[in-house]
Order: C-alpha cells, then sequence, then structure tokens
C-alpha cells in the first residue's frame, strides 16, 4: 500500500528559512540545506522549497541553496514561489528539482499548466492554491494570500487537473498558522472533485493534528507542514510512529 | 566509471549527485566511446514512451547500449529506462523497447480498482519475488519513491520485488547482466542509495 507522506516545507528568504503565521511576522529558522538534510535523515518523505525572494540576487542565491541541497538530500524536491514562465520550471528543474508548484503564476496565466505538463510530465506540476472562506464560498487568493482573487476555489482546481496539474496543494489561509489542526472541510470539498494527489496545508500543530487529518479523509495523500517541524512541536519520526499505531500506512 | 545515457530525456543531475554521494564516478554521456570504456551503464528516463524508444533509436543510443549489455557489461534502467528494457511498449500506441527483458510494459489503468489515483506518487513498500544482488543492502519493506502510471508485465520470470498498489506492480527485475526498477533510486533517501552501492558494486 502506497504510504501516506509528511512533507516538510521551507520558506527560504535571502538564503535562510522563514516561516511566518498567517504569513506575517516572519522569523529565522534554520540554514535550508542543514534543515532538509536533518528532516531527511528524520524520514520526510519530500520537501517543499518556497522561494519568497523578491530580487534576483535572493533568487541567485536560492538556485545556489537547490542545488546544493540536491547534492545531499535524496528524497523528491519540490520547488515553488516566484514560478511564472517556462524559463522558472527549467531554472529549478536543472537545480535538482523534480517537481515545481505553481500558484499566482497560474493564476495570471492559467496555459503555464497545459505548456508545463506537455514539456515536463503531469507529474512534474503541482497547482497550489491559497484559500479562504468569503462570504460561505471559497476563494482563491493571490500574492501569498493577500489578494482575493474572487474565483471561486474548487472550480479552480478541478480547471488546474484538467490543464495538465498533477498534484494539489491544498493552503486554508483560515487554519494557518493557528495550530488548532487542518481544515477538513475544505480539504473534503477538494479531495471529492479531482482524482490527483492532494496534499493538505495549513492548520497543523500536534501529531494528533495529522492523525485526524488522514483519518477523517482517507483520500489525502500528504501531510504539509513548517513551523511545527522547524520549532520540534512535531518531531517527524514520533509522527510516523504515532501514523502507523493508528493503522495509517507509513513509511517507518 | 559509470556511463547514465543521455539521450534527451529527463533530469539526470539529481542521478548523478546520488553516485557521488556513495563515491561513485559517473558521466553524463552520449559518446559512444565513452560508453563502451565505462564499466557500467544506467539507462535514465522521465516522459513518455514513444517519444523515448524513438529518441534511443535517432540517436543511436539504443543499439550502443544492446551492444554493451550483450558484452556482459551490468545494466540498469530506471522508471522509464526500465520499462524500456523490455520488448515492447503501449503507451498511447505501440512502440519498440530494447527487447533485454522478455515482456511488455501497459497501463496500470487495466489492474487496478478504479479508485485509486493514476499516476502512483509517493512511498510505497517492496516484496519480493526473486534473489537479486541489488536487495543486497536493503530489506522486504522497506519503501521506494515511485512516479508512474504504466508497469511491466508478462515477466514473471524477470521479476525480483514487486509493490502492492491495487494489484502487484512490477517493481525491480533482473534478467543476467540487465537490471531494471520502476522506482526512482536516487530519490528514495538511505534504501535507494543501497540499491545504488549494491549495482554499482557488481562484479564485472
Amino acid at each position: 500500500m502506497i504510504t501516506k507522506r509528511i512533507i516538510p516545507c521551507l520558506d527560504v528568504k535571502d538564503g535562510r528559512v522563514v516561516k511566518g503565521v498567517n504569513f506575517e511576522n516572519l522569523g529565522d529558522v534554520n540554514s535550508p540545506v542543514a534543515l532538509a538534510e536533518y528532516y531527511s535523515s528524520c524520514g520526510a518523505d519530500e520537501l517543499v522549497f518556497y522561494d519568497i525572494t523578491a530580487s534576483s540576487d535572493g533568487r541567485k542565491l536560492f538556485t545556489e541553496i537547490l542545488t546544493e541541497t540536491a547534492r545531499n538530500v535524496f528524497i523528491p524536491l519540490t520547488v515553488g514561489g516566484g514560478i511564472s514562465t517556462i524559463e522558472d520550471f527549467d531554472r529549478v528543474l536543472k537545480c535538482g528539482a523534480d517537481k515545481v508548484s505553481v500558484n499566482s503564476g497560474a493564476i495570471r496565466n492559467p496555459e503555464l499548466i497545459r505548456e508545463a505538463s506537455q514539456l515536463y510530465g503531469d507529474q512534474c506540476v503541482v497547482i497550489s492554491a491559497d484559500i479562504k472562506r468569503v462570504d460561505g464560498e471559497f476563494h482563491v487568493f493571490a500574492k501569498g494570500g493577500r489578494e482575493d482573487t474572487g474565483m471561486e476555489a474548487i472550480s479552480w482546481i478541478k480547471k488546474c487537473v484538467d490543464l495538465g496539474a498533477g498534484e494539489v496543494v491544498v493552503n486554508s489561509i483560515d487554519t494557518d498558522g493557528v495550530k488548532n489542526g487542518f481544515d477538513l472541510e475544505m480539504l473534503k470539498a477538494v479531495c471529492e472533485a479531482v482524482n490527483v494527489p492532494v496534499i493538505a496545508s495549513g492548520g497543523a500543530g500536534s501529531i494528533e493534528d495529522f492523525i485526524t487529518l488522514f483519518k477523517e479523509i482517507p483520500d489525502i495523500d500528504a501531510g504539509l507542514a513548517a513551523s511545527v517541524f522547524h520549532f520540534g512541536e512535531v518531531e517527524i519520526k514520533e509522527l510516523k510512529e504515532a501514523m502507523a499505531a493508528n493503522g495509517i500506512t507509513a513509511r517507518l | 566509471m559509470i556511463a547514465i545515457i543521455d539521450y534527451g530525456v529527463g533530469n539526470l543531475f539529481s542521478l548523478q549527485c546520488s553516485l557521488a554521494k556513495i563515491g561513485f564516478d559517473a558521466v553524463v554521456t552520449s559518446d559512444k566511446a565513452e560508453i563502451e570504456a565505462a564499466d557500467r551503464i544506467i539507462l535514465p528516463g522521465v516522459g513518455a514512451y514513444g517519444d523515448a524508444s524513438e529518441k534511443l533509436k535517432s540517436t543511436g543510443m539504443g543499439e550502443i547500449v544492446k551492444n554493451e549489455a550483450a558484452k556482459g557489461k551490468p545494466v540498469l534502467g530506471i522508471c522509464l529506462g526500465m520499462q524500456l528494457l523490455f520488448e515492447k511498449g503501449y503507451e498511447y500506441g505501440e512502440f519498440d523497447g530494447l527487447g533485454l527483458i522478455k515482456g511488455k510494459v501497459v497501463s496500470m489503468a487495466d489492474v487496478i480498482p478504479a479508485e485509486l489515483k493514476l499516476p502512483q506518487i509517493g512511498w510505497n513498500a517492496l516484496e519480493f519475488k526473486k534473489e537479486c544482488p541489488l536487495q543486497k543492502y536493503i530489506k522486504e519493506g522497506d519503501c521506494v519513491y515511485f512516479v508512474h502510471s504504466y508497469y511491466a508485465t508478462d515477466c514473471d520470470y524477470a521479476i525480483a520485488a514487486t509493490t502492492e498498489y491495487g494489484a502487484d506492480i512490477t517493481a525491480m527485475v533482473n534478467d543476467g547482466n540487465v537490471y531494471g526498477t520502476q522506482f526512482h533510486p536516487e530519490k528514495s533517501g538511505e534504501t535507494g542509495l543501497a540499491i545504488l552501492r549494491a549495482f554499482c558494486e557488481l562484479e564485472v
């Protein structure tokens, strides 16, 4: 049986890992390469590197860090942040990324998903959506969760999968940083709509939150989190053992 | 020296890095003399069967790999590279593989329950079916990383390991000096590195 994946996410700015609560108050955590190696040794199933740099100097530093990570860490690497063109795909794939996650870039130009999936395969293209409830409806937000696009989220995700996205990351802005559990209602709605792997993000505060996620939504493929791993509130090894003890297939 | 065959498909950076990590020199090459001089060959591959089959032909790399395999040189196919070791692939058509292992490559959609997602993406456990030198440093139940929608069948004699994804799916094959893994050892953590090490240490 395929195992449920646990994925630490590293937000990288100016060569350092950062993580904000509700996307603000960024605080410095650690060196990305060291943290990636540490997570890999603890049993992380995959890593996400998210480039939140705006400057070209920062971008160059990010690709150097990615290359250095790929030289030392041999689990799948997904890269996101500022991916707007096929050239961006090419740049990060050459540095050792296995999958590329698109968010605002796909909102501006959905055809990017089609082009990239035809060039690199569906498995390479991940649609990442920041979603928040607005007047009882799920809305897609752009620009790191700061801008309401007005688009309904479930139909947006379906459209992305039809265009060729091979995996979906659902990040609930409503639960992000609150550490009170994943957004089960939102995640269920996405799982019912698509038949590609769905990765839950936003809200993990404890081992129990992951257990609840996988038990309540058997179709969820992976749980993604950042600060609970970075600050040691959830140890990946303990999490995996707890999953196995609860009958959830995990790679130990 | 290990020759990683470059025929224009996929990203070979991680594969080369993983071999360097365990202390083996590898060169990404499409140079005949360099491949002939190498003591073992890795055939990588990501993408569609038809494209890759065509590229193996048009670049002449397919013939070279076949000749080197016939001399007894260890050959390891990874993912689509493994699938290309078989006689035929049926992905949007019918295409020739290298025929180094008997069998064919078909969609998993025909054998797995409809509710399972395709492609299979993620870590899954190995079940051993016969002894194989690639298993030297790993144990049954170890997990490796898969990304695929097609699988090799009609090849029971060569199956060294399977993985369970709604059906027994061919995961590792071996026929003489020819080896293949459906999963990505270069992305399968310590288990993957151990499999690559066993391949790199095969007597030549």
